[in-house]
């Protein structure tokens, strides 16, 4: 069903950067709601580091993306930002009054009359394996998730990879296929250690195969595979397949971000160094994604164009009301909107 | 010190590299095709690399978390390593390497 939600602000971007934005946007009285393609918010901080120690925060000398992450949503809970996960902004439509129309891949329409995006490196979408015309498959016999477990029932399934994703799959899909080979490089797996007892049990108990190896080339026609290759090192080896699952965790990809029309220099986004707005007023980028002269892609950058983002963002959404500067630390308004006054 | 890296499309590149600085970082800095997204973190494996056969030896083995970041590419071999895992020095001039088509931009 298609839903249409009418805001001031669409952050597009859960990461550091964006979820400061709500901040600065909230001290102003304006509203956001974010739209991330992953189930969380943190961006890079929750996918790829979440327990890694970052030394660079102001007055942090050590915390952990997680934590950062956490205490980042702590701060902007007063201003309660909507958020809307596991789904991409498919476009951006500039309509007549200067406001802007955006479609996700979730069937939803945002009208609004500001667009931040703070994407870091792009959307998270899965690794594509290193495999001539891959593309052709995908969707219809190779697989990144599993949506519907009943497009696997009564097929030869072929998992390659050794973590979470590849192990779990494997116990889940067992029991409903016809024959399952699970891949992976080397004997060490990264997964759960209870799923890879219950794996190695299934293999001696015949249900599972197990390969070491690596996909090297796809049989089939008409995007339906029938035969996966794999290099190992005992030769080359063919596997009957119909359905292929590869897991190799994810990587950013600018994605529809390049078709929307903004002044790019070399997949990132071009902004003024004073309101972070993009080629397309109305538009900002903030954090990883954007580039000016002397950009440094460090959070801390992020932050502060967060906070001169958001007070152009102001002017367009409350045009020719007057913003008076003031400081958390001395102004009671301030205070009430942060609920400590 | 110098580290002669061959791109994926099998041109050799002589880079300068600095005493300290990852491998990761002197290509990047030089403007190789190398996505390096988490920047050093051993969070990933975009900056993966082959090392020249002869160097082995001299760069050692990868610790067991960067084989857990290695699962995460289709294009692993014997000789595999995370280049933000090897730290230029002296005992390393010369240090040959290619970059595997997983650490490509467009990968």
């Amino acid at each position: 069903m298609s839903t249409e939600i009418t805001t001031d602000v669409v952050v597009i971007g859960a990461g550091p950067c964006g979820l400061f934005a709500a901040f600065e946007l909230g001290l102003l009285d304006i509203k956001c709601h974010f739209i991330d393609i992953l189930d969380r918010p943190g961006g890079q901080c929750a996918e790829l580091y979440p327990e890694k120690p970052i030394y660079d925060i102001p007055a942090f000398p050590m915390i952990t993306g997680q934590q950062l992450t956490d205490n980042l949503m702590a701060q902007i809970a007063p201003f309660s930002p909507e958020f809307h996960y596991s789904r991409m902004v498919n476009s951006i439509e500039k309509l007549e009054d200067g406001s802007f129309k955006l479609q996700t891949d979730a069937d939803e329409t945002f009208y609004t009359k500001v667009v931040v995006i703070a994407a870091g490196g792009g959307s998270f979408q899965p690794k594509r394996p290193p495999v001539p015309e891959i593309e052709q498959f995908e969707n219809k016999s190779v697989f990144y998730a599993v949506r519907k477990m009943d497009d696997f029932r009564g097929q030869d399934v072929v998992i390659v990879g050794g973590g979470d994703s590849a192990l779990d799959w494997t116990l889940n899909l067992q029991p409903i296929v016809r024959t399952l080979t699970l891949v992976h490089r080397r004997d060490a797996f990264k997964a759960a250690p209870a799923s890879v007892n219950k794996m190695k049990e299934l293999v001696a108990e015949g249900k599972v195969n197990f390969q070491l190896g690596q996909i090297a080339k796809l049989d089939g026609e008409n995007g339906q595979i029938n035969h996966v290759h794999l290099t190992t090192d005992a030769g080359d080896l063919s596997i009957p397949a119909t359905r292929l699952l590869p897991f190799f965790g994810l990587t950013m990809k600018l994605g529809p971000v390049a078709d929307w029309g903004l002044e790019l220099n070399d997949n990132t986004i071009v902004v003024d160094t004073e309101k972070f707005q993009t080629s397309v007023p109305g538009i900002f980028a903030i954090g990883d994604i954007n580039y000016y002269p002397g950009k440094l892609k460090l959070i801390l950058s992020g932050f502060h164009e967060a906070a001169l983002m958001a007070q152009a963002a102001k002017a367009i959404v409350s045009p020719g009301e007057r913003v008076v500067f003031q400081y958390t630390t001395s102004s009671t308004k301030l205070q009430k909107k942060l609920g400590v006054a | 010190m110098k580290i002669t890296v061959t791109d994926q499309a099998g041109e050799v590149h002589e880079l300068e590299g600095l005493e300290g600085w990852r491998v990761m970082e002197v290509i990047r800095d030089w403007g190789l095709n190398i996505k390096a997204e988490c920047g050093g973190a051993l969070s990933c494996a975009t900056c993966h690399v082959y090392v020249d056969n002869d160097w082995l030896d001299a760069v050692g083995a990868p610790s067991d978390e960067e084989e857990d970041m290695l699962d995460s590419v289709g294009d692993v071999k014997s000789n595999s390593r995370l280049s933000c895992q090897i730290l230029c020095s002296d005992e390393l001039d010369g240090l040959k390497l290619t970059l595997a088509g997983s650490a490509s931009k467009e990968a």
